[in-house]
């Protein structure tokens, strides 16, 4: 097991090196770095103190080894807007954005075994056309357009639901998190509903069956312990895919996240937080994997046992 | 397509059905028509098409005339402005339905070519690497994990903040990001098919590899990547109307359906129809893809293709 999340994790960790080099080699290699730290409006005299402070006169290599000895003391500079250290602003946001994601995919993975199981247990039954209908919103309907409908239809016509911020207790919750849900609960519940299909015509739930378990207790203990594997694997995925969700109903709904802090720092030209914030979802997507192998490890024997992953 | 989405095999056709003729398949376009929900969303990303080639040539001037006098007039307001008064207009005057169409053009600029260079350069990296299988297998698929393990915003977010956003940026950004997907699936179909005698067949003639991956290989892999395409092309519409939201895409005086339910945002509470209208192109455009790209899914597979020809009474027979 310990060679299999060893190999895992280096092979996660490329991502994560390619991102650091990535944003490292854009901000020195496109030209001037001034530029893009500083707004298009800095005179030449601040362009030359920030380069001469900031060591951009000294050879690249050793730029490289001052850029990553600064990531691994969380220094990434300050914030050209706020004048606060880059890395204070994007941890403050940070827990918005997690309570967030994990909400939605608590409740996406509910949903989706719900649905999904239920799909595959009854075909073409209402749940059956349901997930077909939830799989065909995820991945075609834009969750900007929801988000904006949303809060037409809930907060500015019906006047219901608060139209941004995360202060109004519960009642600001419901709509980032539907918005939110939307593409992880499609992709899901056709995951689930997939694995469940050819997880109930598998030789043990035959068995099962046949020695005379209740089907609740067949659907429950014996399929959807087997169908929980695939559902794994898209986990990672989603949780990609989560990040763009993020910082669409972060900026819509002005949640004070992770998303929203990025989206700002580019409109307003501040290189040092938007740089901070893509490192942090980039760690942060790092340990997901790294989490999601340990589960996936734990739950199948064969990939645990296999040395050759 | 995943291997979770393929997993249920179907049974062999329904042996009632009427033993036709002619033994070959029924054409595609015949099957197409057979199909109504099919046809309609082929129509749909025909009509979208033509909005864009024509659109521009046609509406351009419509959408850019301004009259603050007929500013926010909700839709149906023919009265003022004819036909091009249905969606209503915006804070300028201009036909909020103009504007859709001539927007078309520019979903279309970014969403066509990125689909073709990504399919163009994903499938070749992957049937290559497929083929050829050993350390250049193992290097596309690592390229391809980095690319698909960081979230596609990030690297637009990063990208577009260097370079001016505009549609070429937007079209190189958007085809790394779908490259993965191209790669992926034509690397493992062409891995196993490299496997198959007719390939050993053509390695005896001593054809060289580069011919027998175009010839014998890249005929049989093409059906499943214009699936992909054609979903993948769903996927482009969405991301480019994402960043042309979040105002690092499509810039103005461009129109592009993202920037106009952006645009249409400030102004909910007066006019609605400004970010309603816009939002709905898009989705009826993506589900159009979707659609079409399940049913081509089903075309192209002949294990598949019978449930199109099973008369509708019978379907509901059938698991799905």
């Amino acid at each position: 097991m310990t060679t299999f999340l060893r190999k895992r994790a280096v092979s996660s960790a490329i991502p994560l090196l390619v991102v650091l080099l990535g944003v490292f080699l854009l901000a020195r290699l496109t030209g001037d770095p001034t530029s893009l730290y500083l707004p298009e409006s800095a005179t030449p005299d601040q362009r030359a103190e920030f380069a001469a402070a900031n060591g951009l006169d000294k050879p690249v290599w050793q730029q490289l080894l001052d850029y990553l000895w600064g990531v691994l003391h969380l220094d990434f500079g300050t914030s050209l807007r706020t004048g606060e250290p880059a890395a204070e602003m994007v941890l403050r946001a940070y827990p918005h954005t997690l309570q967030l994601a994990g909400v939605t995919m608590l409740l996406a993975v509910l949903g989706a075994v719900v649905v999904g199981s239920w799909a595959a247990y009854r075909p073409n039954s209402p749940a059956d056309r349901a997930s077909s209908f939830l799989s065909m919103t995820g991945a075609s309907v834009p969750d900007f357009w929801i988000a904006v409908t949303g809060v037409w239809i809930f907060a500015v016509v019906l006047g219901i639901l608060p139209t941004s911020g995360n202060d109004n207790g519960i009642l600001s919750w419901i709509l980032p998190i539907f918005v939110l849900m939307i593409r992880p609960l499609g992709v899901l519940t056709q995951v689930v509903r997939g694995a469940m299909v050819s997880a109930l015509s598998a030789p043990y739930v035959r068995l099962a069956r046949s020695k005379g378990a209740d089907s609740r207790r067949v659907v429950t203990h014996h399929a959807l312990r087997n169908a929980a594997a695939p559902a794994l694997t898209v986990a990672g995925d989603l949780a990609v895919g989560l990040v763009n969700g993020a910082v669409i109903v972060e900026t819509i709904f002005g949640w004070p996240g992770i998303g929203k802090l990025m989206i700002d720092s580019i409109l307003q030209r501040d290189f040092a937080v938007l740089q901070a914030a893509v490192l942090l979802t980039a760690v942060t997507i790092f340990l997901l994997n790294v989490v999601i192998d340990i589960c996936y490890a734990l739950l199948d024997a064969r990939v645990r046992d296999t040395t050759t992953v | 397509m995943t291997a979770t989405e393929r997993a249920p095999q179907t049974p062999p056709a329904p042996t009632s059905a009427p033993p036709t003729p002619r033994r070959r398949a029924p054409r595609l376009s015949r099957l197409l028509l057979n199909d109504r929900v099919a046809v309609v969303a082929a129509g749909v990303l025909v009509l979208a098409a033509l909005c864009a080639l024509l659109g521009p040539l046609l509406l351009g001037e419509a959408a850019q005339r301004q009259d603050l006098a007929l500013s926010k007039l909700p839709p149906l307001s023919f009265d003022e402005l004819g036909w091009l008064g249905l969606l209503g207009t915006d804070p300028l005057g201009r036909s909020v339905l103009a504007r859709v169409i001539v927007a078309s053009a520019t979903t279309f600029a970014v969403a066509l070519p990125t689909v073709i260079l990504s399919m163009v350069i994903g499938s070749a990296i992957g049937l290559w690497a497929g083929f050829h299988r050993g350390r250049r297998e193992t290097v596309a698929m690592r390229f391809a994990d980095v690319i698909m393990s960081f979230p596609s915003l990030l690297l637009a977010v990063v990208v577009l903040y260097v370079f001016t956003p505009g549609i070429a940026t937007i079209v190189l950004v958007l085809t790394i990001t779908r490259i993965p997907v191209y790669l992926r699936t034509s690397r493992a179909e062409s891995a196993e098919l490299q496997r198959r005698g007719f390939v050993d067949a053509a390695r005896t003639f001593g054809t060289p590899s580069g011919a027998i991956i175009r010839r014998h290989v890249l005929p049989i892999v093409l059906p499943t990547l214009l699936t992909v395409a054609t979903l993948d092309f769903c996927f482009v519409v969405l991301a480019e109307s994402s960043l042309s939201f979040l105002g690092i895409g499509i810039q103005p005086p461009d129109v592009s359906w993202g920037l106009m339910v952006a645009e249409g945002r400030t102004y909910l509470r007066t006019a609605w129809w400004l970010s309603f209208f816009p939002g709905l192109a898009i989705v009826v455009t993506t589900v159009s893809a979707t659609v079409l790209s399940a049913w081509v899914r089903l075309a192209t597979d002949p294990a598949q293709r019978w449930r199109l020809s099973v008369p509708a009474a019978r379907k509901k027979e059938v698991p799905a």
